[in-house]
């Protein structure tokens, strides 16, 4: 469906302007009462607009990637690991990496609210907070994932992370074939939003898409 | 609590609709209400479990058909009016009444970087003694409090397995009541999609869920 119409799509809000008014009139009431500076919101929407988002978390793929050393303090301490280029802070405390295989495939979802790894990945997309994929993906993971283009052979086995405590998920998928020879920042630009939450595969290089 | 927040495992919700390149924020008012949100927490009169918990008491039907924001924008006005920063008088006709409680710390902007970068929320640092580890057997309680809990219902009844022990975190369901941090360790815990699911679901697949200790018997 396209999504030139909002009203057909309840997660991406309804057009109605009454939010707009009570979002400005709750807005203004707590400025007059002196409990939000107007200031610290242009700063909070700025850092999760422009600053934070899921080209962070390809960089930390790309590393894995091209050091072997670096992939493995990783996967056995992420939140430091991560910490080394810089991504720390709000919803990635407490930070885990999983590792995709030829054999395991991991998939991460929050069926209880949106749980999300705000600083590698930003904050999460309309689908991951919608009750589809929060209700569909850990008793149909497959079929969510098929929908996603996503085809998981039956020899794979398909782990799914529910993220119903502080700890937060970056899925570390495989790297493709045929980008020996790439830099670090090449592969990251190969790295998607979706193949880190585990619902996306990443494409080789230098093919077209078939359509 | 039973709410529709908890849909692991429902049917009939929809197909999972992606958006290409999907902006950040799909109108002003959600800039707003996720802005307002964050800007109020740092106000320091409640903590993220009483947060998620004011979202989830929103009444079924009305999450079921509004959207994310609109969840934390009843969960916002929902702790403003309960921690008494705002009256529901003050909401609903839109005009400051009473003076707001003394002594709060108001987010500055120039905080903004060093609030959104704290490395320490959850975990704790208390020597607490652990029930399980790695590999152990454990059947999920089964509860059905009417407070918060991050016990989904799809895991409750079931028998998994210990595949790590996550350290000592601060307890949802105490910390969301205001019953103190209570700390407990935290585990993942392996369930077969067999033993969820039931003999359709595919003999490989497993799902993980993180289960805070008071969670989990031995099995």
């Amino acid at each position: 469906m396209t999504h030139d119409h909002d009203h057909d799509h309840v997660d991406a809000g309804p057009p109605l302007s009454d939010l707009q008014l009570r979002v400005r009139a709750l807005e203004s009431l707590l400025v007059d009462k002196g409990l939000v500076d107007p200031a610290a919101l242009d700063s909070l929407i700025d850092t999760y607009e422009t600053k934070v988002g899921p080209r962070n978390g390809a960089r930390v793929v790309a590393r894995a990637w091209v050091d072997p050393a670096y992939k493995q303090r990783l996967l056995e301490n992420a939140s430091e690991a991560i910490a080394e280029l810089g991504y720390i802070g709000r919803q990635g405390e407490d930070m885990v990496v999983l590792e995709n295989t030829p054999k395991v495939h991991n998939m991460v979802v929050c069926t209880l609210c949106s749980c999300y790894p705000w600083p590698v990945l930003g904050l999460p997309p309309v689908w991951y907070k919608a009750a589809p994929f929060r209700s569909r993906a850990v008793i149909d993971p497959r079929g969510v994932l098929d929908e996603f283009g996503v085809a998981v052979p039956a020899d794979v086995e398909v782990r799914v992370w529910d993220s119903t405590a502080e700890l937060r998920y970056l899925v570390l998928p495989e790297r493709p074939a045929g980008t020996e020879g790439f830099s670090e920042e090449q592969l990251a630009e190969l790295v998607t939003r979706d193949s880190m939450i585990g619902v996306g595969k990443i494409k080789a290089p230098g093919r077209k898409t078939p359509r | 609590m039973n709410g529709v927040h908890d849909m692991g495992g429902m049917h009939g919700l929809g197909p999972v609709e992606p958006e290409p390149n999907e902006p950040v924020f799909h109108h002003d008012w959600e800039r707003k209400a996720f802005a307002l949100t964050m800007a109020a927490g740092f106000l320091g009169k409640w903590n993220i479990d009483m947060g998620r918990y004011a979202r989830e008491v929103m009444p079924g039907p009305e999450y079921l058909t509004t959207s994310y924001y609109e969840h934390w924008l009843y969960g916002l006005e929902l702790l403003l009016v309960e921690k008494g920063l705002v009256t529901s008088e003050e909401i609903r006709t839109k005009r400051p009444t009473a003076p707001a409680p003394e002594g709060l710390r108001v987010l500055r902007p120039d905080d903004v970087p060093r609030r959104l970068r704290a490395v320490r929320a959850a975990r704790m640092e208390d020597d607490v003694p652990a029930k399980f580890k790695a590999g152990d057997g454990v059947v999920a309680r089964n509860i059905n409090p009417t407070g918060h809990t991050r016990l989904p219902r799809y895991a409750r009844g079931k028998r998994g397995v210990i595949d790590r022990d996550h350290g000592v975190f601060i307890y949802p369901d105490a910390h969301a009541a205001g019953l103190g941090k209570q700390p407990q360790h935290c585990y993942s815990v392996r369930f077969t999609a067999r033993e969820l699911w039931g003999a359709d679901a595919l003999a490989r697949d497993v799902i993980y869920i993180d289960c805070f200790e008071p969670y989990l018997t031995p099995a």
